[in-house]
This record gives C-alpha cells, sequence and structure tokens, in this order.
C-alpha cells in the first residue's frame, strides 16, 4: 500500500490520512492497524482528563512543549463531544494548543465522539496505535470534559493525569467512585486561585483513604506491600530510599517528585499543583510522568498492562465480528427489526428474541443450547 | 463506514472579530460537519499545518480585517507545496468584488461576503468538496 509506504517514511499527509481511514472504520482498516502493529508498543501513552474548563488543553500544551524541551516528540489526540442531534461537533482544543508550524515533533489531531459516551470516540485506541507505530515518543491523549464516570480512557494509556481545579468540590466528591479512582497523578491547575491547598488536601486525604486497601487501579501488588517502608512517595515528605524531603509542604507549586532508577513496588498517585497558562509546575507534571512510566517498567505492570490491551482488542474484535455475522442477515431481511418491535409491544421477552436470533443465524451447526 | 465531512474554520491574521467564523462554524456542525475551529490570530503556515494533521476536506478562512489580499494567497500557496490539492479553499468576510475575482485566481474556489445565507454555503460546500 502505497499510504504506508509513505507513512514510513515519515510523511505527515500519510499519517493524516491513515488516522481518516481508521477513524472512518474504512474498509483498509484492518490492513493499515495489522501493517503497523510491530511498530506500536513503544510510545508512553498518558491520558489527561477532568471537567470542561479544568484546563486540560492548556495542560496538554504545556505538556507538549515541555516534552520537546526533553527531545521527545509529541502526538496529541483531543477529543471533543459531538452533538447528539446532527451528528457533528466544533471541535476547539487547538485554540489553547498554540505552537509555531516549523516544528514536525508535534503532531495534534482532533477527534469528535461521534456520539460515543465514556468521554473518548470509538477509534481513539486506534488512532493512539497509529501515532504510536509513527514513532511518536509520547502520545497524549485528552477526553472530552469528564463528569464523574468518563473512566473509559484508562484502558488504552499507561499513564492517567486528572486535572482539577481548586473549588469543583467537596471532600465527599473525592471519595466517590469514578473517574477520582482513576489518576495515576492528579494535578490541581489553576493553582492561584483561592482554595487551592484545600483542594490539594482533600485529594491526598482521599488518596490516604484508599491506601492499604488495594486500590482497584494497582490491585494485588499494592496489598503485598509491607508497611509505609518501601513505599515510593513523589512528593518526598516520607523520604524514600535516601531520597531526600524535597521541600515536603503541598502548598508548595511544583513539588519535583524524585526520578529514580529503583523499582518502586508501589505507586501513591502523586497530587500536583499547576498554573497552567503560566507554564507553572509543567515541568514538575512531566517528571511525574516519567517517574510512573519508570515504576510501570521496574514493576512489571508494563507488560501485564500490553497484554491486558492486547486480550481486549481480541475480545473485541471477536465480539465485532460475531456481532456482525449474526446480527448482519437479521438486519438485512428485517428479522431484527421485526424482533425488537414485538419485545417493545411487550409481545415477547427480550430474552426468547435473543435466543431465537442466535438459534437462527449462528454460523454452522453448533447451535447455542438454552440459555 | 462512517464519512464526515471536516472543515477547519480558521482565522488568518490580526482581527479580532470571530463572531462570523463561530457563526459559520455552527452551521457547519449543524449541518452534521465536523469542524476543528482554530481561534483567532493564525499565521498562514498554522492554518496550512493544521489542514495537514487534521486532514481536512474543507479549509474555510475567516476575514474581516482587509488584508485578504496577503493572506489568503499564502495559505492556498503553503497548502499546494503541502499537496493539499484536492482540499476545498472558501473565504468568508467582507472582500469587494474585484479581489474576489483575483482570490478566485489564486486558488479560492468560494468567496462570501456578509450577507452570505448560511444555507448556500453549507450548499455550496457538499456539492464541492472534492475528496470522495
Amino acid at each position: 500500500m502505497e499510504l504506508l509506504e509513505r507513512f514510513r517514511n515519515g510523511d505527515q499527509r500519510a499519517l493524516a490520512r491513515a488516522i481518516t481511514l481508521v477513524e472512518n472504520d474504512h474498509p483498509d482498516r484492518p490492513l493499515i492497524l495489522a501493517d503497523l502493529h510491530p511498530l506500536t508498543g513503544r510510545a508512553h501513552v498518558v491520558g489527561i482528563t477532568g471537567a470542561p474548563g479544568v484546563g486540560k488543553s492548556t495542560l496538554v500544551d504545556q505538556l507538549a512543549t515541555e516534552a520537546r524541551r526533553r527531545g521527545k516528540t509529541v502526538g496529541v489526540v483531543a477529543v471533543d463531544p459531538s452533538s447528539p442531534f446532527s451528528g457533528g461537533a466544533v471541535l476547539g482544543d487547538r485554540i489553547r494548543m498554540e505552537r509555531g508550524a516549523s516544528d514536525r515533533g508535534v503532531f495534534i489531531r482532533s477527534l469528535s465522539a461521534r456520539g460515543h459516551a465514556g468521554g473518548i470516540s470509538a477509534a481513539t485506541g486506534d488512532v493512539v496505535s497509529v501515532l504510536d507505530a509513527f514513532g511518536f515518543d509520547l502520545v497524549l491523549v485528552e477526553t472530552v470534559g469528564a463528569g464523574q464516570s468518563e473512566v473509559e480512557v484508562m484502558r488504552l494509556v499507561h499513564t492517567t493525569v486528572v486535572v482539577t481545579i481548586p473549588g469543583l468540590g467537596d471532600d465527599v466528591q473525592a471519595i466517590k467512585a469514578g473517574i477520582l479512582e482513576i489518576g495515576d497523578l492528579f494535578v490541581v491547575n489553576k493553582a492561584d486561585r483561592d482554595g487551592a491547598d484545600r483542594t490539594v488536601m482533600e485529594l491526598e486525604m482521599m488518596l490516604d483513604l484508599g491506601e492499604g486497601h488495594g486500590g482497584a487501579r494497582t490491585g494485588g501488588t499494592r496489598a503485598g506491600v509491607p508497611g509505609a517502608a518501601g513505599r515510593w512517595d513523589p512528593r518526598g515528605h516520607h523520604g524514600v530510599s535516601g531520597v531526600p524531603a524535597a521541600g515536603g509542604a503541598p502548598e508548595q507549586p511544583g513539588t519535583a517528585p524524585e526520578q529514580s532508577e529503583t523499582a518502586p513496588a508501589h505507586w501513591r498517585p502523586p497530587v500536583l499543583k499547576s498554573v497552567a497558562r503560566e507554564g507553572q509546575g509543567v515541568a514538575e507534571v512531566m517528571d511525574a510522568v516519567a517517574s510512573h512510566l519508570t515504576y510501570l517498567h521496574n514493576s512489571g505492570r508494563w507488560q501485564v498492562r500490553q497484554r491486558q490491551e492486547a486480550e481486549n482488542k481480541l475480545r473485541r474484535l471477536v465480539a465485532d465480528r460475531l456481532l456482525a455475522t449474526v446480527l448482519g442477515p437479521a438486519e438485512e431481511n428485517g428479522d431484527l427489526a421485526r424482533l425488537a418491535a414485538a419485545v417493545a409491544d411487550r409481545e415477547q421477552d427480550p430474552f426468547t428474541a435473543a435466543r431465537h436470533l442466535l438459534r437462527r443465524y449462528w454460523p454452522g451447526d453448533d447451535k447455542p443450547g438454552p440459555k | 463506514m462512517e464519512r464526515k465531512i471536516r472543515v477547519l474554520v480558521a482565522k488568518p491574521g490580526l482581527d479580532g472579530h470571530d463572531r462570523g467564523a463561530k457563526v459559520v462554524a455552527r452551521a457547519y456542525r449543524d449541518a452534521g460537519f465536523e469542524v476543528i475551529y482554530t481561534g483567532l490570530f493564525q499565521r498562514p503556515e498554522q492554518i496550512v499545518q493544521a489542514a495537514v494533521q487534521e486532514d481536512v476536506d474543507v479549509v474555510a478562512l475567516s476575514i474581516l480585517s482587509g488584508a485578504h489580499n496577503t493572506l489568503v494567497p499564502l495559505v492556498a500557496d503553503g497548502m499546494k507545496k503541502e499537496g493539499l490539492d484536492d482540499v476545498l479553499l472558501l473565504v468568508g468576510g467582507i472582500i469587494p468584488e474585484d479581489d474576489a475575482t483575483a482570490l478566485k485566481a489564486a486558488g479560492v474556489a468560494g468567496v462570501f461576503g456578509p450577507g452570505a445565507d448560511l444555507d448556500d454555503i453549507i450548499e455550496y460546500t457538499l456539492s464541492h468538496v472534492r475528496r470522495a
């Protein structure tokens, strides 16, 4: 495929077109993704999520700039919502991503959610893979302005950054399930506003409540850690493994987490402050992102994640294919619509209807039994 | 397969009035297009780069400053240089008739003045998008 050849030669137009084809579920999509698969698995994929207006785009822009300063190339995927009425969208994340046009080391792509709930679009994972294959060192995924349960992004990134601002909610908000559980690090942006320290404190307390329980995110590895001695605290106020407490106090914007090559067995999400518009605290967020990557590698979680992601991908592909095989013909000959109407009119229950569809359209002789 | 028409709505140059651009962006959205809105004060090379990265079908420039004779050819040439020959270039704003003729010679497909009807702009875009 000529497009893929240009892609491999670093042609950004080919990259842009490959993304379009994949996003549109073009017939060439499987071919493109299969071909690029060997090139993937190298980028550090970082999700940036949080409520609308907390400064995600500005932070992404600043992180990209900081990464460039450190010699890394950056791909950005920015998702904005689509209209539930027209299916159209106004994608405005680029407004806050001002940069010199001469820099080819940053590639920004705006995606519409295309009706997908969950903070990202259905194709976002594939788009990330394409950017990964192109060779970007860092891929930043900015979600739709997220509420409390847009947690899907964590499944396709290695590091999730949850951004909030002072005064968004009280300490009960902070212990609710959902978005606050998925953060590998937390950033209190617009920290020059009143109440920043309080927000940091509430987040810290929320995180401490989870200590020792084995949070959902790190699962078993957390429970196995003996006491606080082996814990790695990026803020440094427990002073782990000879790292001196670096200033410690939570009210200091940008307390730099120490980067360590030793393997932390435990990751306690740091809470950092930033004023992204001014670039304050951004280097520290980048440090923490890098530390998390080191943690993933050294703890073996990187590999676990890769396997998990591969399994998820396989499950999805098989499920999609099965769905198309079974429902495709039923959709075509009107069986699906007919049964749906019967269920809607309460003439039939949905379980019986589903069983009927499966029996009738299951490929091969080995029909699924009653269940 | 889902095919959405993608439009880059951009404001090159130094005028700070983006009401028109926003109205057009919204009209495109309501017609089911995906609009990438870049905001104010864009340099021509930024617009071209955004058009490349976003793989758009249409670039719609809004210019009220009177600098269209300078800015538009810069965008048009940049697009040609990047090989964006199949991308539809539209200009909206306060453009005198003579200038419109010159802009069209420079590669602009459609020029829309202050009184242009939004439906006409959508209709024009739909019927002139070049990419299959």
